[in-house]
């Protein structure tokens, strides 16, 4: 494209029925302990 | 949804539902404020750009967005609401912040935990109590394998001896219980010798290092108990603790208050004295108390986020790396959906427990007994407060289902909801500003990344 460049496609939706296993690390407890900082999580299956 | 904003010459948009990130030109990027938020092009509005581009680019851009719009990269709608009673069923018990001890041998003026005791009285965890949280953990947490565990205080290293026997006992029982513990610890340092370091480099897969920043800022708020500061003590044991970590994981972290709002400079003291892993955030304070943001601060705040991420992305790509907690987004292997629609999971997958016992919804609630929530010999109540925790997500909050950074803040922290609006389904506003100016940073540092 000339105008429009995409720097990361659908990320969200991609693994929706996979969703939810609950493994992940708990937001909170990696280094703040006041705010919710959750996109910097990692996934357990990834 | 779309959020289109511009930051140090980059025109971005983010696709909310999908999460595709976007940069634009400027044509493209006026011909987009052209659109509704439901993806539908203004006619009229368009031809006001007459006079400042030609027919043919303006076609161009409106292409690439109808484009983007078939692949479900721009405008898209909302694919979650079928699976949202899924993800937010009850669920079972994951991470415990055990308050090993309710006394600090600092005395912070910000402290939101009344300087240690949350203002109850002084108290010590005890083995047995620590014990029987581990079982708790263990009997509430379903088929969940990975299990956290944090060291919490007041000041947990004021009480290791205890921490090293629940780290030794839990160690014993997971592997009879097919479970893995990852343990953290919060400290603020001043009792780090040798041998607590070595332990926690073999046991604790985080560890949580207090320091605000420079020397100044630390010890204006961060003072011992007979008023001194505590920065030249601090500093030395916590750098030591970071290099002796190697590949595991640490944070310094501080926190920045109303009389350092040019907290960018604290971070890049940290920086500069040698540390790689840092977080510097807000202060929760009461408002009006002197230390609280307030809404006349705003600008000073984003505009000093802004300078950071300069700085940050300036120094990272000369060879001065360090990693910045609340600049790091992952677009491609992020959290799930799912994941993102509760956030810290307080009051449900995460409780906090306190030297005696009891339960709550996490570390900022302990001593508000209407949050009680049972006690880890007796198991959780039947507390409507806990219904309330199930069920507040991004979609049952108003103000978040609106909201374009949803997915990356996961609606906000509920203590701070609660402190400041008496509702944990209404976000705290200042603190969503500056967690919206944070995402935005983070979305232009990935802009630089790739080559645009």
């Amino acid at each position: 494209m000339k105008h429009i460049k995409t720097i990361n496609s659908s990320t969200l939706s991609r693994d929706v029925k996979k969703a939810g296993c609950g493994e992940c690390q708990t937001s909170c407890q990696s280094a703040c302990k006041t705010s919710c900082t959750v996109a910097n999580q990692k996934c357990e299956r990834k | 949804m779309i959020h289109a904003y511009k930051m140090h010459g980059v025109n971005i948009v983010l696709d909310v539902n999908s999460g595709a990130v976007h940069v634009l030109d400027d044509i493209a990027y006026d011909v987009l404020s052209c659109y509704d938020q439901d993806g539908t092009l203004d006619e009229q509005r368009l031809t006001s750009l007459n006079h400042k581009y030609g027919a043919e680019e303006i076609k161009e851009a409106c292409n690439e967005i109808e484009t983007l719009k078939k692949e479900n990269l721009l405008f898209t709608s909302d694919p979650y609401s079928e699976y949202i009673p899924l993800w937010t069923k009850k669920t079972v018990v994951k991470a415990l912040c055990l308050h090993i001890a309710h006394d600090c041998n600092l005395r912070c003026s910000y402290c939101f935990a009344g300087t240690g005791d949350y203002k109850g009285a002084r108290s010590l965890m005890s083995l047995e109590v620590g014990k029987r949280a581990i079982d708790f953990l263990i009997e509430n947490s379903g088929n969940r394998r990975n299990l956290e565990v944090d060291f919490f205080g007041g000041e947990p290293l004021m009480n290791f001896d205890v921490v090293k026997e629940i780290v030794y006992y839990a160690r014993q029982r997971e592997k009879e219980a097919n479970k893995n513990f990852r343990f953290t610890l919060t400290t603020n340092v001043l009792l780090l010798d040798e041998e607590k370091r070595a332990f926690i480099n073999e046991h604790m897969h985080n560890v949580v290092l207090s320091l605000d920043g420079r020397k100044e800022i630390n010890d204006e708020v961060r003072k011992r108990v007979d008023g001194s500061g505590s920065y030249d003590r601090v500093l030395p044991l916590a750098l030591k603790m970071a290099e002796e970590r190697k590949d595991k994981d640490y944070y310094v972290r501080g926190t920045f208050t109303r009389k350092n709002l040019d907290f960018g400079k604290d971070v890049l003291h940290l920086a500069d004295v040698g540390f790689t892993q840092i977080s510097v955030e807000p202060v929760v304070a009461a408002r009006d108390s002197g230390l609280d943001i307030r809404q006349e601060d705003l600008k000073t705040v984003c505009d000093e986020y802004e300078r950071l991420a300069m700085e940050y992305y300036q120094r990272r790509k000369n060879g001065k790396w360090f990693n910045f907690f609340h600049f790091m987004i992952d677009l491609e292997g992020g959290p799930c959906v799912a994941k993102r629609l509760r956030g810290c999971g307080s009051g449900t997958e995460y409780l906090a427990v306190t030297p005696e016992g009891d339960l709550y919804p996490c570390h900022q609630f302990v001593g508000q007994k209407e949050f009680l929530l049972g006690n880890i010999f007796d198991g959780l109540n039947n507390s409507t407060i806990r219904e309330e925790f199930i069920e507040s997500n991004v979609y049952t909050k108003p103000q978040c289902n609106q909201c374009w950074a949803k997915f990356y803040c996961s609606g906000g922290c509920a203590a701070n909801s609660w402190q400041f609006n008496g509702d944990i389904k209404i976000p705290y506003d200042i603190g969503c500003e500056l967690e919206k100016k944070r995402v935005e940073c983070a979305l232009w540092l990935k802009t630089q990344e790739v080559e645009v």
